[in-house]
C-alpha cells in the first residue's frame, strides 16, 4: 500500500487492486482510479514535456480540462491512441501507458535545451526565428520543426475498431449530472418527459463527487446522489448516458453526444463499439456543465507538484489519494482553502495558505490556524524550485501599495492553486448564445440563448450546492414544462456548506524581473504571461489576433485553464476593458474527439456506395480491370495473359476496328422526358433544334449552362411525338436531371412535361465494329436493320434475344456501331448471348480505356475531359450542334458577349507529336517558343493523349489560344526530361468521311 | 443541423433532406435576347448577398424533389419561413409574423 492511498477515503473500490504500466514500469492502482489518481497514488507526479521548452510537467487537475497530463494508450496493433488525458482514463488490468514528447527518457530529456533558449521561442516565433537565412529553411529548420512539431505519436495501421452511430429525440436534454444536472433531470423526469442525461465521466455526481461531507434533504450527499441514481435509472422515460460527451450544440437543439463504450475495459467485447456518436435532437435542452478551475500566474507555476487546488480536493475525496506529504496553498479564492482544510484532516501537513487577498473571511482564517496552517493574508508567490518536482515555494508580503517584500522560502512538495473558477459555456456559445461579462465577478456568463436552453448551476455562475440544487430543479421543470409536460420545481435543504468567494487576479505581483518570469498561461501550448504582453507590444490588439499569434488557447485543450487569464493579461497590456477585447470563439468538439465517432459505420466499403451495371460480373469473371468513374465502377481493359494495359486496349481496339468489339455502357446516364411538351422542352434546354426531329431518328444534344458553357452532352432518341430517350453523360446524370427539374419547376411550370431518370433501368450494350449488324441481325425480332431503313442515328423498339430492347444505331468510335438498351434484368443474359454468338466474329470485349482511344481517333469530345467548364460549343468546335433558327435555348445569350466572341479563346484542336511514339501527358502545357524566359507564357494545354493502334502512332486533343486558325504550326510541350514538338491538327485523325460509321 | 419545413409536405425536416439553390425571386428573363450585355451579366452573376433576411431557393432533393423559397436570416441561419414556388416574395410584416 502506497503511502499516498488514504484508506477510508474515495469511491473507488479499496479492495480491487488493478496493475498497469507506466513508461514500462509496473504499478498498482484501484479499481475506479484513473491514470492520474492511480500514478498520484504512487508519489508520481511527473508525467510528460511540455510542448516548446521540453519542461518536466506533472498532473494539474483532475478532469477533462487537464493540458499536462497527456499519455499515449496502446492496447494492441493499431489500438493506440496518442494524447489521451491521464485525468479521464480509467485504469484496468493491464493498462498499458507511456509518456510524450521525450527523447531518450522522461527523466532526461535532451530538448529540455529549447527551455534554456527560451527567448528564440517567444510569442510568434514561427514567423521570427525561422525567416533568415532563406536557405535554412529547407534543409535545417523545416525538418526541425518537423522533428519537434506534434503532441505523442499517431498509430501506423488502420484502426481495428468499430464505430457506431445512432439518432434520437427527447423531450429534455440535461448535459452535466452535477448537482444542477441531476436535480433537472429527476424534475424533468418526474414530469413523464422523455430525458436524456449525458455526462463526460464514469459515473453520475459531477462536483459531488468530490463533496462527501455535505448533506442534502437530510441524506449526506452520497447517499442522495445513489438514491438519485436509483431513481433516474428505474424511470423508463430516462435514459442515462455516462462516459459520453457532448461534444457539440449545433442548430436547432441538435446535439452530438460521444459515447466512449470499451476504452475502459480490461477486455474487449467480440464486435462492441468502441464508440458511438449519438445524434440528438431535443425539444428543449439545460446545460449544467460546471465549472473549471483557473490556475494562478507566477514564476515557475508549471512545475510537477504544482496543481489545482479543487483537483487536489477530488483526489482526495473522490480516489482516496493524498497528492503529496508536504503542501503549500496559492490562492485568490476561498475554495482552496477548503481543500487545504480537507487535505490537513487527511494527514497531509498543509505548511501555509499563501491568499492574494489581504482580507479573507475570519471562519476560513480560524479553521486553517486550528488546523495549524500558517495563514499568509495579502502575501504573493514569485518563484518555485525542484528540477523534476516542485521542492519550495519563494513567497513574499505585498504592501497595500503594491510593493513587493522580502522573500521567504517555504518547503513543500506540493503546490495548490487556485485563481477561481470559471463557469462553462462553451456548449452555451456553439449556440452563437451571447456571453455577458459581470464585472464584479469577473467572468462571461450566458446571457439570451438563441436555441430552446437554459444554463444551471456553476455554468450558469451559480456556485453554492444549494442554488446550484434549486437553479437545477426549476431548469428541468421549466424544460419539462415547455416541452409539454406538467412539472413543478421541488425544494431543497443543505447541511455543512461554507460559501466561498474570491477575486481574480492576472500574474501575481513579483519583486523579480518578469522579463525573465516562466510565469506559465497556456500550459500545453508553453505560453507565457510575458508572450502575451509581447505580442500585444508587437502590435496585436484583438483577442483573435493575438491568440494566433501567440498560440494561446490552441492546444488540443482549447485552452479550458488559460482562456480566462490569458484574456486578463491581454486585457492589461491593451488596457481596454475585458469585455472590449472579447472572447475567442469557442468551437465543437468540447474535447478531443476520435476520428472514427464521427467517422461511424462510413468507412471502407460503406464510405460511398460502389454503382456496378447488370454486366458487371461478367466482367469481372473474364478479369477486367476496373476504374471508378463517379460512383461507378467501370472495366478499364481485359488484360489477357501477360498482358500489360497498353497491350490490352492496342488489342482492344484493333479488334472492334477489324472485327467486333463489345461494351459495357450501361453507366450513361438517361432521362425519359415525356409529355405534350416534351420537344419545345428539350428545344429549351438544348443548343440544337429538336422540333423537327422525327420519331425514330437519334441526335447529338449539347447542354449549357446560362453562362454558354457546355454542361454536359449525349445522343436524345425520339420514340414518338410526345416521348424522348435522352442520354447523359456518366458522372452528369444527376446533375443535369436536377438542372432540367429546376427549369421545370420553377421557369416554365406551363409545360406539360414530366422527367423520370431511368439510368439504373436499362443495361447498354455497345456494339462497334464491321461484323456489327451481322451478329445482331438474326437475333432481332420487329426492326429491319438494313442500312435504308435504319441508317445510322436511328432508334427503334423491337425485341433481341426475346427481349424487348430499345435499339439505337448509333456509334461512339466511328465504326457501324449499335447501343442496345435492355431492361437491366436482362442485361447480362443478353450480353452472354451476345458474346457467344459473336465467337465466330472473334467478339472482344473492351473496356473504358479503348473506348476513349478510338472516341479520340474520332475527335469525339468526353465532356469534363476535353471541357472544363470555360468552353463554349464554338471553342469545341461544335458550333454546328446550335440551332441557329432558334430564338432561345438555355445559355445563348450569353454566347454573343464580347468575351464569348474573341478571337484568341482557347478552341480544341487535334495535336500530332513530331516524334509519332510520343505520347503526350494530359494536362501538359503549351508553349508557343520554347526559348522564351521562365515563367513561359502557356497559351494551352492537351486534353485528351493516346496511342492510336489503328494510326500507328500518337494523337492528342488539346485546347489552345486561337487554336484553329494556328492549325499546321508547331508547338511545344514542356515535359519532365523534354520539350516535345507538335503540330496542331484537326481534331478527326481517323475515317474523315465517315465511311465506316455509315456501312 | 437545420429543420427545414417543405412546403409541399407540409412537413419539418432535416437538413440533410435538401439542398440549397441560390437566390429567389430571380426570374429567367423572358426574352435574354433583348438584353443588354450588362442587363444579362446582371441577371446571371449580380445577387444580393445581404447580411440578414435573405430570401432563397431550397429543394427537397430526398423527399419529394420540389423546389420552394425560404427566408432566412443569414446571420443566425435561421429560417423564417418557407412558401411555394412562384409566390409572391412575403411581405415584412408577413416575415416578423412568421419569426415570432
Amino acid at each position: 500500500m502506497s503511502t499516498y492511498r488514504v484508506a477510508a477515503k474515495g469511491r473507488i473500490d479499496q479492495s480491487r487492486p488493478v496493475h498497469f504500466t507506466f513508461n514500462g514500469e509496473r504499478f498498482e492502482g484501484r479499481k475506479g482510479d484513473t491514470l492520474a489518481s492511480a500514478l498520484l497514488a504512487n508519489g508520481v507526479h511527473l508525467v510528460g514535456r511540455s510542448f516548446k521548452y521540453h519542461r518536466p510537467r506533472g498532473i494539474l487537475s483532475a478532469g477533462s480540462e487537464e493540458p499536462n497530463a497527456l499519455v499515449g494508450v496502446s492496447r494492441g496493433v493499431g489500438r493506440s491512441e496518442p494524447n489521451t488525458r491521464a485525468t479521464v482514463l480509467e485504469v484496468f488490468e493491464g493498462l498499458n501507458t507511456v509518456s510524450q514528447n521525450h527523447w531518450p527518457s522522461l527523466k532526461r530529456d535532451v530538448g529540455t535545451i529549447n527551455d534554456a533558449f527560451y527567448m528564440l521561442f517567444s510569442a510568434g516565433f514561427y514567423y521570427k526565428t525561422f525567416m533568415w537565412p532563406k536557405s535554412f529553411w529547407n534543409k535545417v529548420y523545416e525538418p526541425f520543426i518537423r522533428g519537434a512539431a506534434g503532441l505523442g505519436k499517431s498509430p501506423s495501421v488502420p484502426d481495428p475498431d468499430t464505430y457506431a452511430s445512432r439518432y434520437a429525440h427527447c423531450d429534455v436534454l440535461v448535459v452535466g449530472s452535477g448537482p444542477a444536472g441531476l436535480a433537472a433531470a429527476l424534475e424533468a423526469g418526474r414530469s413523464g418527459a422523455k430525458i436524456i442525461l449525458v455526462d463526460e465521466q464514469a459515473e453520475l455526481g459531477g462536483s459531488l463527487l468530490s463533496e462527501p461531507a455535505a448533506g442534502i434533504n437530510g441524506q449526506p450527499a452520497w447517499q442522495w446522489l445513489e438514491t438519485a441514481a436509483d431513481e433516474l435509472a428505474a424511470s423508463k422515460n430516462v435514459t442515462v448516458l455516462t462516459r459520453t460527451t457532448a461534444i457539440g450544440y449545433y442548430h436547432e437543439n441538435f446535439l452530438g453526444l460521444c459515447q466512449r463504450v470499451t476504452d475502459h475495459l480490461e477486455t474487449l467485447p467480440e464486435g462492441a463499439p468502441r464508440e458511438r456518436m449519438w445524434r440528438v435532437r431535443a425539444r428543449q435542452v439545460v446545460l449544467a456543465q460546471g465549472s473549471i478551475e483557473k490556475p494562478l500566474v507566477f514564476d515557475g507555476n508549471d512545475r510537477p507538484g504544482v496543481m489545482l487546488a479543487g483537483s487536489a480536493r477530488t483526489f482526495l475525496n473522490r480516489y482516496g489519494v493524498k497528492v503529496g506529504n508536504r503542501a503549500v496553498v496559492v490562492t485568490s479564492h476561498d475554495s482552496a482553502w477548503l481543500a487545504a482544510i480537507n487535505l490537513a484532516e487527511a494527514g497531509v501537513k498543509v505548511s501555509a495558505i499563501i491568499d492574494i487577498r489581504a482580507s479573507v473571511p475570519y471562519h476560513l482564517v480560524d479553521l486553517a490556524k486550528a488546523h495549524g496552517i500558517e495563514v499568509l493574508t495579502g502575501w504573493t508567490v514569485t518563484g518555485t524550485s525542484g528540477r523534476l518536482r516542485v521542492s519550495s515555494v519563494r513567497v513574499n508580503p505585498v504592501t497595500a501599495g503594491g510593493k513587493v517584500g522580502r522573500a521567504r522560502n517555504i518547503a513543500c512538495d506540493t503546490l495548490l492553486m487556485c485563481g477561481g473558477w470559471t463557469p462553462s459555456v462553451h456548449l452555451f456559445s456553439h449556440t452563437k448564445g451571447k456571453l455577458d461579462w459581470n464585472e464584479e465577478r469577473q467572468m462571461f456568463l450566458p446571457g439570451a440563448p438563441t436555441e430552446e436552453t437554459r444554463c444551471a448551476g456553476a455554468g450558469n455562475g451559480v456556485f453554492g450546492l444549494l442554488d446550484a440544487l434549486k437553479e437545477g430543479a426549476f431548469a428541468g421543470a421549466s424544460a419539462a414544462t415547455d416541452a409539454g409536460f406538467k412539472a413543478k420545481a421541488g425544494d431543497y435543504q443543505i447541511e455543512g456548506e461554507i460559501a466561498c468567494t474570491g477575486i481574480s487576479v492576472k500574474e501575481l505581483p513579483t519583486d523579480r524581473n518578469s522579463s525573465s518570469a516562466k510565469a506559465f498561461v497556456d500550459f500545453q501550448n508553453d505560453v507565457t504571461a510575458k508572450d502575451i504582453r509581447l505580442a500585444v507590444r508587437e502590435g496585436f490588439q484583438s483577442i483573435e489576433h493575438i491568440k494566433r499569434y501567440t498560440t494561446t488557447g490552441m492546444a488540443t485543450d482549447q485552452g479550458k485553464t488559460s482562456n480566462i487569464n490569458g484574456l486578463a493579461i491581454a486585457s492589461d497590456a491593451v488596457r481596454r476593458p475585458t469585455p472590449a477585447v472579447g472572447l475567442t470563439t469557442f468551437r465543437p468538439p468540447y474535447t478531443p474527439t476520435t476520428f472514427g465517432a464521427f467517422a461511424g459505420y462510413t468507412r471502407g466499403s460503406l464510405f460511398e456506395v460502389t454503382r456496378k451495371t447488370a454486366i458487371d460480373g461478367w466482367a469481372e469473371q473474364n478479369g477486367a480491370v476496373f476504374e471508378p468513374v463517379s460512383l461507378w465502377r467501370r472495366a478499364w481493359y481485359f488484360p489477357e495473359r501477360g498482358e500489360d494495359m497498353h497491350q490490352s486496349v492496342a488489342r482492344e481496339c484493333k479488334a472492334t476496328r477489324q472485327s467486333l468489339g463489345i461494351f459495357d455502357a450501361s453507366t450513361l446516364g438517361k432521362i425519359e422526358i415525356v409529355g405534350p411538351d416534351a420537344a419545345e422542352f428539350i428545344n429549351r434546354m438544348y443548343t440544337n433544334a429538336w422540333s423537327k426531329l422525327a420519331p425514330g431518328r437519334l441526335r447529338y444534344g449539347l447542354l449549357l449552362g446560362e453562362d454558354g458553357f457546355i454542361r454536359d452532352d449525349g445522343v436524345i432518341g425520339r420514340l414518338s411525338t410526345d416521348r424522348f430517350h435522352v442520354t447523359t453523360t456518366t458522372g452528369g446524370a444527376a446533375r443535369v436531371l436536377a438542372t432540367m427539374e429546376d427549369y421545370l419547376q420553377t421557369e416554365w411550370p406551363d409545360l406539360k412535361v414530366w422527367l423520370t431518370s431511368t439510368t439504373e433501368q436499362w443495361a447498354v450494350i455497345a456494339l462497334n465494329g464491321p461484323n456489327a449488324r451481322q451478329l445482331i441481325e438474326p437475333l432481332v425480332e420487329g426492326i429491319d436493320l438494313s442500312n435504308q431503313a435504319f441508317p445510322h442515328m436511328s432508334v427503334a423498339e423491337g425485341n433481341i434475344c426475346g427481349v424487348p430492347t430499345r435499339l439505337f444505331r448509333v456509334s461512339f468510335t466511328g465504326e457501324l456501331g449499335f447501343e442496345i438498351n435492355v431492361p437491366s434484368r436482362y442485361g447480362r443474359a443478353v450480353w452472354e448471348a451476345l458474346y457467344e454468338a459473336g465467337r465466330q466474329y472473334d467478339i472482344t470485349p473492351y473496356g473504358t480505356e479503348a473506348m476513349h482511344v478510338m472516341r479520340a481517333e474520332k475527335g469525339y469530345i468526353i465532356v469534363g475531359q476535353d471541357t472544363d467548364g470555360t468552353l463554349t460549343p464554338d471553342d469545341a468546335g461544335l458550333g454546328w450542334a446550335i440551332g441557329k433558327a432558334k430564338p432561345d435555348f438555355v445559355g445563348k445569350r450569353s454566347l454573343t458577349r464580347s468575351d464569348m466572341l474573341k478571337a484568341d479563346r482557347k478552341q480544341l484542336v487535334g495535336l500530332m507529336t513530331r516524334d509519332p511514339k510520343t505520347v503526350l501527358e494530359e494536362g501538359a502545357h503549351i508553349v508557343a517558343d520554347p526559348n522564351q524566359p521562365v515563367p513561359m507564357k502557356m497559351i494551352g494545354h492537351v486534353t485528351s493523349s493516346y496511342w492510336s493502334e489503328a494510326l500507328g502512332r500518337s494523337i492528342a486533343l488539346a485546347v489552345i489560344e486561337g487554336g484553329r486558325a494556328r492549325e499546321g504550326q508547331t508547338v511545344h510541350v514542356p515535359m519532365p526530361g523534354k520539350t516535345h514538338q507538335a503540330e496542331i491538327t484537326g481534331m478527326v485523325f481517323f475515317d474523315p468521311e465517315n465511311e465506316r460509321l455509315n456501312a | 443541423m437545420l429543420l427545414i419545413r417543405c412546403p409541399h409536405c407540409a412537413a419539418e425536416r432535416p437538413e440533410v433532406e435538401f439542398v440549397y439553390a441560390g437566390e429567389a425571386h430571380i426570374s429567367r428573363p423572358r426574352d435574354p435576347a433583348v438584353l443588354t450585355d450588362e442587363q444579362w451579366k446582371n441577371h446571371l452573376f449580380i445577387r444580393s448577398n445581404p447580411r440578414g433576411t435573405h430570401f432563397e431557393r431550397w429543394r427537397h432533393i430526398h423527399g419529394c424533389g420540389r423546389f420552394f423559397n425560404a427566408v432566412r436570416d443569414t446571420v443566425t441561419d435561421k429560417f423564417a419561413m418557407t412558401y411555394k414556388a412562384g409566390l409572391p416574395r412575403p411581405s415584412e410584416a408577413e416575415i416578423r409574423e412568421a419569426r415570432s
